[in-house]
């Protein structure tokens, strides 16, 4: 349990990073915006824990949670060279679920384009559709001729 | 992975040669508006592939791509889209081209432009999200930053009954360039054959139209996809390589660089 807490930190710096990574073509200089919120459980309220105050590491992260639970890791907000961007992530057995921005700059269409990523995390391990709960696929052979016997097909039949 | 997807309505239909589908949750996603706007958003697939259908030989880019009529005689979203197609031939070095061998083929640049425009008609749903797919191009919505996120698979380019990746999203776009089994094939304008090198090429991003290019000019561009695409202004990437390997490039990644 303490060394997914290491990589949710090491994580979150690294989302920070994401949106952080070129300050010198923001233009005007903008005052930054920090919210150091506390983070949240999320799914449900399994996540136990809630830890409160930023780190200097720009982190925040959850106290002790089950090990099944979907914890949420809410990061200061970062001024980027859209303005200040806050980033959440959400935690599941070690692994990133999901992201998303809880502040964003606004001001130009720019900027309101920049709303949500996230980051291909390469298994090691190729996965089939059915042992994963996936609501849509990403790929170049999806055509007509081919959908009846394509995973797309399965997953749309399965929600009709 | 313990995240469950919330119950979504899904649609299918196919246009353009490809399946178009849908999945909606939230408030509109059960009545009669979502279902309203999700044939609102067919109809701007059905008219985008009346104008810019190559296999239709009367259609605005097949009377144009011949000759027969000028630019100034099409509708404004054939400029749009050939000014598109400029831009990505420029930014590509000429691997990108919707010019081949004098005909015209805008195809790279329509499907995700099409896709995007088409959503415009599910992003005034209000209190919905919604996933659309066109033909594996995909652009989702999530309006609860706590709500679970779209579980996006990415094919494996080299058994396309496997996936390689998942990806939750909450709100982007994702498009994914390489061979079809059948259909068109990709080629490298500046050579004019199929590009070696990359399997596929997957692109993350906020804009539809322009990950949908990139992935493509990505992939025309071959071995030399993964550095291309550090120059690009996108969320990430994913470069599945013929040896199997990949290359996830990432805005971190870009920094170091």
């Amino acid at each position: 349990m303490r060394r997914n807490i290491t990589c949710l930190v090491g994580t979150a710096a690294a989302v920070a990073l994401l949106f952080g990574y070129d300050t010198s073509t923001a233009g005007p200089t903008r005052p930054t915006t920090v919210i150091a919120s506390p983070a949240t459980g999320v799914a449900g309220g399994a996540a136990t824990g809630t830890a409160p105050s930023a780190t200097s590491t720009g982190a925040t992260t959850t106290g002790s949670a089950t090990q099944a639970a979907v914890k949420t890791v809410t990061g200061e907000a970062a001024d980027t060279r859209w303005g200040p961007v806050q980033v959440q992530i959400s935690v599941s057995g070690g692994r990133i679920t999901g992201v998303s921005v809880l502040q964003q700059p606004d001001g130009n269409g720019r900027d309101r384009e920049i709303n949500d990523y996230a980051l291909p995390i390469l298994k090691q391990a190729t996965l089939s559709a059915q042992s994963a709960n996936i609501d849509m696929i990403s790929g170049a052979t999806v055509t007509s001729e081919g959908y009846a016997q394509s995973l797309q097909s399965a997953i749309d039949q399965a929600g009709l | 992975m313990m995240i469950t997807p919330v119950p979504a309505r899904r649609f299918v239909e196919h246009v353009m040669g490809m399946p178009i589908s849908l999945a909606l949750r939230g408030r509109h996603a059960a009545d009669e508006r979502g279902g309203a706007a999700w044939a609102a958003a067919m109809d701007v697939l059905r008219e985008v592939d009346e104008v810019f259908s190559t296999y239709r030989p009367d259609s605005v880019i097949s009377r144009l791509s011949r000759g027969e009529i000028s630019l100034a005689g099409c509708p404004p979203e054939v400029g749009e889209v050939l000014e598109l197609g400029e831009a990505a031939r420029a930014d590509s070095g000429g691997a990108f081209d919707v010019w081949r061998g004098g005909s015209l083929d805008p195809s790279g640049v329509v499907k995700g432009w099409a896709a995007e425009r088409a959503a415009i008609h599910l992003r005034e749903l209000p209190d919905t999200d919604f996933c659309l797919s066109a033909g594996g191009d995909l652009v989702c919505r999530t309006l609860d930053p706590d709500a679970p996120p779209w579980q996006i698979g990415i094919e494996d380019p080299h058994d396309p009954d496997r996936l390689i990746d998942v990806v939750p999203m909450h709100t982007g776009a994702m498009a994914t360039s390489g061979t079809a089994r059948r259909g068109s094939h990709i080629v490298d304008a500046r050579t004019g054959r199929p590009p070696v090198g990359s399997a596929s090429v997957t692109v993350i991003g906020s804009s539809l139209t322009a990950v949908d290019i990139d992935a493509t000019a990505a992939y025309a561009l071959g071995p030399e996809a993964a550095r291309w695409l550090r120059s690009r202004d996108h969320a990430s990437a994913l470069v599945i390589h013929t040896d199997r390997t990949a290359t996830v490039v990432t805005r971190t990644s870009r920094a170091a660089a």
